[in-house]
């Protein structure tokens, strides 16, 4: 099923994307395009084939649980665009 | 009309790892905001996350203890969604193939009934920061020390059919988990938290009514309180003709109310999808039997053990067995040398009183359970009566010493010389001849009255049984 101009709004404001109006249409066709071209593995018969959740046929390795890092906080910090008290600051989140 | 209650809960345990689920910085509580926030946490571009095997172990602890299936090849996955305390802008968590699947836990209702409740899942998955909204008026202050901590979710059926059930349910988790030793269970802290689905439907109704979820409960009293606020405003809305929403709702615990977080809503579309950055989980049957090895005994065989080794009221049973240092506590004392209903009394009484009044944990209590185990071994060899052993009990919490120390530095040795004890005697009854005639005239009740006097003599140094015996023969003669 094609995806509509509000299926373009509604995924755009998931991924917190701005979209132009005049771009909405040629993202909704493309997109849909992708979609149409994935959903051709759907006419594959997949019965009793074990899902894959990973590309590389390998399993996770674990670490111990050690402290390993030390604080850096002030390094990193010089990254952010606002910080006082220690903290990140982001402009207010409303709950 | 009746209506039934439909209740689900997801609890979310902080695992008490060292360092964090996916990266080497510490989860030590408390630190200076973001001094342990690392690369990895703050979610920077070309990072990786590396699992940690406490967390993994941790995980199929608590699987294992609710003879729960563990999931042999288990799938991280990425849950969208955009909140500034998530840098990433998804959570790494677990959405088709769980660590844990299905186990389930018995729980004891209020009437003495036992009631089965299925546990559908446990996943792992990492906490997020911390957002500080009261610090400025104009924006929001983040805080990523809490980012990336382990968590284990704990999801139930929706087998619960009142709040106080499910608050009975919470507690066994909570439990289970502090036996464990792989939560710490704080919910000061917010180590340990619950969210709760919440519905009702008309009694001997199938199918299940719209329900809504409660977050941000944060004490058991709380969530049963949040509970029962969200049924009846359910049942209300029903009542007067309208419709239940489907959403996400706040408890507030100062106007003891539920509210809709509309924000929410939205962002409820996840669109989950395994983590390219990780691996399949793959547990073998090594790890697990080296888990089930180190498995603590737990609540359940230990209130048999307690009940078949001790001989204790099932109540005070209950009690000592419902938290893990009140039960170590109590068998270290007991492994002492105290007498068993002596120690229960003790613990349960005079220690768990004054650790209330100075609302301490009984980890940290002031008196050992060496120190316990000294004073009740005092009571049981008559140094001192259980009278004084009140007083020497004070001292010690006082941090006056050992009860050997107390007894001898206040000098409250009980008097168990006979010819000493008979001379208390003996004046009491020449100090007081009406009483005297009182009692030989059929006055029982006189009879207290001559050991007060007696006690009074001896500064409560007497030993009762032989001023009872003493007196009573005296009297009558």
């Amino acid at each position: 099923m094609p995806l509509s101009k509000q299926d373009i709004d509604h995924i755009a404001r998931l991924a917190r994307l701005e979209v132009a109006p005049q771009e909405k249409g040629d993202y909704a066709e493309k997109l849909s395009q992708i979609i149409e071209l994935v959903e051709q593995l759907g006419a594959i018969d997949t019965t009793g084939v074990v899902p894959m959740a990973h590309p590389l046929d390998m399993v996770q390795r674990l670490r111990p649980d050690s402290v390993t890092e030390t604080d850096q906080r002030d390094y990193l910090q010089q990254n952010a665009r606002d910080t006082e008290n220690a903290l990140y600051i982001v402009p207010k989140v409303i709950e | 009309m009746s209506w039934e209650v439909v209740i689900g809960l997801e609890i979310h345990a902080q695992l008490a790892t060292k360092s964090k689920i996916f990266s080497g910085a510490s989860t030590a509580f408390g630190a200076q905001p973001n001094a342990q926030a690392c690369l990895v946490d703050l979610g920077y571009p070309g990072v990786l996350p590396v699992l940690n095997e406490q967390a993994v172990a941790m995980a199929v602890k608590f699987g294992v203890a609710v003879g729960a299936e563990i999931t042999r090849r288990s799938v991280f996955a990425r849950k969208n969604y955009f909140y500034p305390d998530l840098p990433k802008g998804y959570q790494i968590s677990q959405f088709e193939l769980p660590i844990v699947g299905n186990g389930q836990l018995t729980i004891k209702l209020e009437d003495g009934t036992e009631k089965v409740v299925g546990i559908t899942r446990a996943h792992l998955e990492e906490d997020a920061g911390k957002s500080l909204h009261d610090i400025f008026s104009d924006r929001t202050g983040i805080d990523l020390n809490r980012a990336g901590t382990p968590l284990l979710e704990i999801v139930s059926e929706p087998d619960m059919r009142s709040a106080a059930e499910a608050v009975t349910y919470m507690r066994k988790i909570h439990q289970i988990v502090r036996y464990l030793g792989v939560c710490d269970g704080s919910m000061q802290e917010g180590s340990f938290r619950c969210d709760a689905n919440v519905s009702v439907r008309p009694m001997g109704q199938e199918e299940l009514g719209t329900r809504t979820e409660l977050k941000n409960i944060n004490s058991f009293r709380f969530v049963e309180r949040a509970i029962n606020f969200e049924i009846q405003r359910q049942i209300d809305l029903i009542e007067d003709g309208g419709t239940v929403t489907q959403e996400t709702r706040l408890y507030d615990p100062d106007k003891d109310e539920t509210r809709s977080m509309r924000s929410k809503e939205e962002a409820n579309d996840y669109r989950y999808f395994p983590d390219p950055d990780l691996l399949p989980v793959v547990i073998d049957d090594d790890f697990i039997a080296a888990i089930k090895a180190e498995l603590p005994e737990l609540p359940a065989a230990k209130t048999i053990r307690f009940a078949e080794s001790f001989g204790l009221k099932s109540a005070q049973i209950e009690t000592l067995v419902g938290d893990v240092d009140m039960a170590a506590y109590f068998e270290q004392v007991v492994g002492e040398g105290a007498d068993p209903r002596l120690a229960a009394n003790y613990v349960l009484g005079d220690l768990t009183a004054a650790l209330n009044k100075d609302s301490l944990e009984i980890a940290v209590s002031k008196i050992s359970a060496v120190d316990m185990a000294g004073l009740i071994k005092r009571v049981m060899d008559n140094t001192i009566s259980g009278k004084i052993a009140k007083e020497v009990f004070e001292a010690m919490w006082s941090g006056e010493g050992s009860a050997d120390a107390v007894i001898e530095s206040r000098g409250l040795k009980q008097i168990t010389d006979t010819g000493a004890i008979e001379a208390a005697v003996d004046q009491a009854i020449a100090d007081n001849p009406q009483q005297v005639a009182e009692f030989k005239g059929g006055k029982e009740k006189v009879l207290g009255f001559f050991v007060g006097k007696v006690m009074q003599l001896t500064q409560g140094k007497a030993n009762p049984g032989q001023v009872n015996k003493l007196l009573r023969d005296k009297l009558s003669a």
